[in-house]
């Protein structure tokens, strides 16, 4: 089955997220869509799969146009999707996920468990997938969870099949047998469509690659492109990857995690037993595949983790059992993962916002009595200083672009007198310009002689941002090293091979 | 999986209370009394010494709590829910026995009565399951409840046909579900603003319609019909249960059948699983193609209809007319024993069940001059639900999406 | 210059039409109508001109008339101004009486308004105002004190009453997360029964078989404002300081800062240092506190015994007060001021033309309805569709 969308343009309110996109996904094939967080890369697959109505364009398959009202006609007409965030109930069986919404049934509407069993098994067979259609889905690894989801696409005889950002969540090795996957699906005949940024997963499975950026089609490329043109393309100039920096001046040991181990709410060890020191002037990046207990371990930092054993260290303080608001007095600079759910109150405004952390002590507060001038005063010079983008310190944060965001939490942030700052994935879905500014941010911050704490998913901002690099793997570190290591080294750190 | 202590505490403590009612219980005589004259072969009436039964009881719901923290410490295996419910059992008899010392306790209309206060209970229970599996959270069951009391006696009364009122109360039960789905479904508004407006609106609609045109005309308006008892062959004759069980009016009968299809429609059919999987997680049901929406109306709508029914158990089954509030907050209660039958229609038809006996209890112990307070019974509902949500017996968690308005994209 | 203004006023219009403002004002103008249609179908003259409409459709919709305007008459001069009463005072008498069925609502509105806002769905109205009027009371019935020691006095131990109730929902949330939704149901209905038993026990009148209480020491009454005739007291004054209180509460304190934090967004109020759980129960607290208040506006104020009934239906009513404001305290008292009106008007209509006082819920309840769906009154009136005014 050959499936063409021709022209497809959608728009959201003034914004084009997709612009006039051509594409083509034969059997056989691996086509591979390559575009940067934002580009359109997900609109264009929910136009795909029916979650959207294009606003111009048209859908075809084997040549004759089709249209999806729902989800429901795409996969009628054979689209599967293996989404981003999986489409699986934690609380139901594997069999039960799978069959969902085209159940096998007997007399008066009563599920034939048994054929639905049988189901699961037979393409789990085939597939060398090895999963257990009684499983409660919630009880199982994220790969093999992204596995019963794969089930669930072919299950309906899917022969084209999307993989939305599929390996974001994997383990290297994950990964990796996520990609055999893929080549044994197409060698069955599907139409592979694999939605990515990552450069590297492109190269190694691609047939034919789709460039995609600020919602236009920018070209086609080959699979023998190098990974700098590809990434070009994708951002629109001749990307630096570099990120200026003077080389470390470490000082002296400032900051000392030992033994400390996190558990999770259901009791098990998330963080198991780690130690590590950063030195004055240094910047310590933790990569890693997301998942691995480098959030629990930032959390564990900050106090959000309650259920926390071993010793945090900070400028001879310890800071285990102190409170968040005590920590945070004391030096601690944070800039959470998720920004907008962690980092800010989308609902305030920008100047309140910035006093989120000391809204109740002076020069914030006198008494209770907020000291509405200062902030005012306070604010502006905020925006003046992080070059923040806004109509004014009273506009709601949340109407703020993500680069714009982060450049509150910041500006927040560094507000303080620090002792230590801990970032985590700080450039996550940000434009270039914004990761430039906020690497600046970071290195300066180091250049004053604090120590630094990074989480990043991505090896290239690790190795780049990095003096050294811890690699976390189940909630242990595999090794520190420094940041200049092979990058086939640390990736298999980050599959827990010790260094 | 770390294993939860606070069922097998929750076990000790009922075993030391128990106790302690057997080292203060007298030693007076009560008489229990089980026979009547419809069974099929009669039993004895029994005697018994309150301490000894106390005693008794005390023995078995140590074992269990002792069997409890055995299976907790030794074999670190999760609690059976049987014996959770033995040491309870226990203890609920022991109190009864003692509450009732010196005094006949006439077993066949104890259980008779609490079977009674439940029926609404129930029928409210599986409205808010069938609302809230689906995720729309049902602060309105007491609504649903007061005004299929309302339409079920209007319109048995002006057709002189029970089962046109019948009809009538699953027509208003639906309709105020219908009301509730619109606002928080179509609408997204709040969905406990929108269960307690409408249980006001409902309330002030009926009180209104009450004082004006079941005022005015009570004949027409005011004066069903009342469901007489059937007795089942057979089953009917059995001592104690047949009594209990299988001599009741219709709507008790209709209530089994609806429990027991809401049950398996819920867990054993296609349908029960897209109801599920909406509550758990809409969009997941929308990208296979579940109309989400439809299947949250008609789930919502359904249970609403069944609510309906329960309400005409208190005019058509019992009282014979409708009066102002009839319903009396048993909605509230309904939606404790949904929580507290963390959301399960039979767990929860159980504890409806219990919370009726805690009611029924208080009337008999009110006759016969038990110096317990009756508030204190009447609590009984509330306070074990916030004992429930505060976690004091294991965790309980309802449907992940109740609550939250479905946005498709 | 005159097309800069000329647009902005054009500007200002579209946004009343198509904004939030002229939304409440149509949701009661809409409820008062369908309340209106209510009483005319309910309405025996006209059940029986209805069979002739189209022979004689004069009476019929003259009736209709009647029975409607009628019936909002009744309401206007029980409410508002008796222009029918012999003299001024009974003239002015109607506003009195809204005002103090307004000093209860209003108060446990805003009590509930700062609980929405900051996140929390506090519907324990009932249960607060209770226990506020069960402190205030005790202290009012069996302790012996001058004037200016006794009423305030009770007055505290009412805010600390209602206070406590708030604050254990607050602290159960914050230490083992029970949903306060249902935990404030239940506690409306333990702590109406657990009144009814301080009633029959040790807080119950002699001589009497009712579960009533003896009545509050004179010195722990508030005063009246226009004397024996009237319920206005000067608990009004207080209601009126607590909407000024909330108000710089909730926009000019730290304290109200934390609240309105958690309530936008509680994982990043923690991620800043805000303690949740302190929070919490200083959210309910607070609430709890000022719906004891109106407690003691009861216990003190208007109903002077201690009663089952004494939360009457204040506690669901404030939710409906706090929602129709928008949960802002200036709106919470207009729409208290609104609804007082309401209940005060229903009362005079109910002895004059037969009107049940239920209505009241029924217009009460659709007002919010309305409200709480815009979408809906705009599709009612046509209003076309709200400007969206967020950048993506």
């Amino acid at each position: 089955m050959k499936l063409e969308l021709r022209g497809i343009t959608k728009r959201f309110g003034a914004l084009v997220a997709n612009d006039n996109v051509n594409l083509v996904a034969e059997p056989g094939q691996i086509h591979c869509l390559l575009g940067e967080n934002g580009a359109g890369k997900s609109t264009l697959m929910n136009v795909l799969y029916g979650l959207y109505q294009a606003d111009g364009g048209e859908i075809l398959i084997d040549g004759k146009a089709v249209k999806f009202s729902g989800p429901g006609d795409a996969m009628a007409a054979g689209i599967g999707m293996v989404h981003q965030h999986f489409m699986l109930i934690p609380v139901f069986s594997v069999a039960e996920n799978v069959i969902l919404g085209h159940e096998p049934t007997k007399a008066l509407g009563f599920i034939d468990i048994a054929e639905a069993r049988r189901r699961v098994k037979e393409i789990s067979d085939r597939f060398g997938f090895d999963v257990d259609p009684d499983a409660i889905l919630g009880e199982l690894p994220v790969g093999v969870q992204q596995r019963v989801e794969i089930i669930k696409a072919l299950i309906s005889d899917a022969q084209v099949l999307v993989f939305d950002e599929p390996t974001a969540v994997l383990t290297p090795q994950e990964t990796d047998e996520l990609m055999a996957i893929m080549k044994q699906l197409r060698d069955a005949g599907k139409a592979i469509v694999f939605i990515t940024h990552k450069l590297r997963e492109v190269k190694e499975v691609a047939d034919k690659i789709t460039v995609i950026r600020l919602g236009k089609v920018v070209g086609e490329a080959k699979p023998t492109s190098t990974q700098e043109e590809l990434a070009s393309m994708m951002v629109g100039r001749a990307v630096d990857l570099d990120v200026n920096k003077a080389p470390a001046k470490p000082a002296g040991v400032k900051f000392g995690v030992k033994n400390l181990t996190v558990f999770n709410h259901l009791g098990q060890k998330v963080v198991d037993d780690i130690s590590f020191d950063i030195a004055a002037g240094e910047i310590l990046v933790f990569a890693g595949v997301q998942g691995n207990g480098q959030t629990e371990l930032t959390e564990a930092i900050l106090g959000l983790q309650t259920k926390v054993r071993g010793s945090i260290e900070l400028d001879g303080h310890e800071l285990v059992g102190q409170s968040v608001k005590h920590r945070l007095d004391y030096g601690l600079g944070f800039v959470p993962e998720d920004r907008t759910l962690d980092g800010l109150v989308a609902d305030f405004s920008i100047a309140e916002n910035l006093m989120l952390d000391r809204s109740d002590r002076k020069p914030f507060a006198k008494g209770i009595l907020l000291q509405l001038g200062y902030l005012a005063k306070f604010a502006a010079e905020k925006v003046k200083q992080f070059d923040i983008r806004t109509q004014g310190i009273n506009q709601r944060a949340g109407s703020l672009s993500g680069g714009n965001q982060q450049k509150v939490v910041l500006a927040r942030e560094l507000a303080r007198e620090l002792r230590l700052l801990v970032a985590s994935q700080p450039t996550r879905g940000l434009d270039v310009g914004s990761i430039e500014f906020v690497h600046e941010q970071i290195v300066a911050t180091r250049d004053k002689g604090l120590p630094v704490m990074i989480v990043a998913t991505e090896l290239d901002e690790a190795t780049q941002l990095g003096d050294r690099i811890a690699v976390m793997y189940r909630g242990k570190i595999v090794g520190i090293v420094p940041a200049d290591t092979d990058r086939a080294k640390l990736g298999q750190m980050m599959a827990g091979v010790a260094a | 999986m770390k294993l939860s202590k606070r069922p097998m505490i929750t076990l000790a403590v009922v075993a030391l209370l128990n106790l302690f009612v057997a080292v203060i219980a007298p030693n007076d005589e009560t008489v229990i009394k089980i026979a009547t004259d419809e069974d099929f072969f009669k039993l004895a009436d029994i005697p018994v010494a309150v301490s000894l039964v106390a005693w008794i009881c005390a023995s078995v719901s140590l074992a269990a709590a002792l069997a409890g923290v055995l299976l907790h410490f030794v074999a670190k295996r999760r609690l059976p829910g049987v014996l959770t419910a033995l040491g309870f059992l226990a203890f609920a008899f022991t109190s009864v026995v003692y509450l009732y010392n010196g005094n006949d306790l006439t077993l066949t209309s104890l259980l008779q009565g609490s079977l009674a206060l439940s029926v609404p209970l129930i029928f409210g229970s599986m409205a808010g399951v069938l609302s809230e599996r689906v995720g729309v959270v049902n602060i309105a069951i007491e609504g649903q409840l007061l005004f299929g009391a309302f339409t079920s006696a209007m319109i048995a009364s002006m057709t002189h046909n029970l089962w046109a009122g019948l009809v009538g109360a699953l027509v208003g039960g639906a309709l105020v579900a219908w009301i509730l789905a619109v606002f928080s479904i179509r609408y997204k508004v709040d969905q406990i603003i929108t269960g307690v407006v409408v249980n006001m609106l409902v309330a002030g609609l009926t009180n209104f319609l009450f004082g004006t045109l079941m005022g005015s005309d009570p004949v027409t308006f005011n004066q069903p019909p009342r469901f007489e008892k059937v007795t089942l062959p057979l089953l009917g004759q059995i001592p104690v249960i047949g009594q209990v069980l299988f001599n009741q009016t219709p709507i008790i009968y209709i209530m089994y059948l609806a429990l027991i299809v809401v049950f398996v429609a819920l867990f054993k059919t296609r349908w029960g699983l897209r109801v599920r999987a909406v509550g758990e997680y809409p969009k997941a049901a929308d990208t296979v193609g579940i109309n989400v929406f439809r299947t949250r109306y008609v789930s919502v709508v359904l249970g609403g209809a069944l609510a309906g029914l329960g309400g005409s158990f208190f005019t058509l089954g019992q009282v014979g007319s409708f009066g102002q509030n009839i319903t009396h907050g048993a909605g509230y209660i309904a939606l404790a024993a949904l929580i507290f039958g963390r959301w399960n229609p039979l767990l929860a038809a159980s504890a409806a069940l219990l919370f009726g006996f805690s009611q029924n209890l208080q009337y008999g112990l009110a006759i016969i001059g038990s110096p317990l307070p009756s508030e204190f019974l009447l609590m009984l509902p509330y306070a074990l639900t916030v004992i429930a949500v505060a976690g004091l017996v294991g965790k309980v968690t309802g449907p992940a999406a109740a609550g939250k308005p479905y946005t498709k994209e | 210059m005159s097309t800069v203004t000329e647009t902005k006023n054009k500007m200002n219009w579209q946004q009343l039409v198509r904004g939030n403002a002229l939304i409440p004002v149509l949701a009661v103008l809409t409820s008062l109508i369908v309340g209106g249609i209510l009483i005319a179908l309910s309405s025996q003259d006209v059940l029986d001109a209805a069979p002739n409409i189209f022979s004689d459709p004069a009476t019929f919709f003259s009736s209709l008339g009647n029975s409607i305007f009628g019936a909002y008459d009744a309401l206007f001069r029980g409410s508002v101004f008796n222009y029918q009463a012999d003299d001024v005072f009974k003239m002015f008498k109607p506003i009195t009486e809204t005002l103090a069925f307004a000093t209860p609502i209003t108060l446990t509105g805003l009590a509930l308004a700062i609980s929405f806002r900051s996140g929390l769905f506090n519907i324990g109205g009932t249960s607060q105002i209770i226990f506020g009027a069960i402190f205030a009371g005790w202290v009012g019935i069996y302790v012996d004190l001058p004037f200016y020691i006794h009423l305030p006095l009770a007055i505290i131990a009412g805010v600390i009453g209602g206070a406590l109730v708030g604050g254990l929902v607050g602290l159960l949330k914050a230490t083992t997360g029970a949903n306060e939704v249902i935990v404030t149901i239940m506690f409306n209905y333990i702590a109406g029964l657990l009144l009814t038993f301080f009633l029959k026990t040790f807080m119950k009148a002699p001589n009497t078989v009712n579960p009533i209480s003896p009545a509050v020491h004179d010195s722990a009454k508030y005063p009246l404002l226009f004397g024996v005739n009237t319920r206005l007291t000067v608990g009004f004054f207080l209601m009126i300081a607590a909407v000024v209180f909330v108000w710089w509460l909730m926009n000019r304190s730290s304290v109200g800062f934390k609240f309105r934090a958690l309530g936008h967004n509680p994982r990043a109020a923690r991620v800043a240092g805000i303690n949740m759980g302190l929070t919490y129960v200083a959210v309910m607290a607070v609430s709890g506190a000022l719906a004891g208040l109106a407690g003691t506006t009861q216990i003190l104020g208007t109903e002077q015994h201690l009663t089952v009934g004494v939360s009457a239906s204040f506690g669901i009513d404030a939710i409906t007060v706090a929602l129709l404001g928008r949960s802002n305290p200036w709106g919470v008292l207009a729409a208290g001021i609104l609804f007082g009106g309401l209940r005060a008007g229903a009362a005079t209509m109910q002895a004059e033309q037969g009107v049940p006082v239920d209505i009241v819920l029924v217009v009460q309840s659709m007002i919010v309805l309305f409200i709480a769906a815009p979408p809906l009154v705009r599709a009612m009136f046509r209003l076309g569709k709200e400007a969206k005014n967020e950048a993506f």
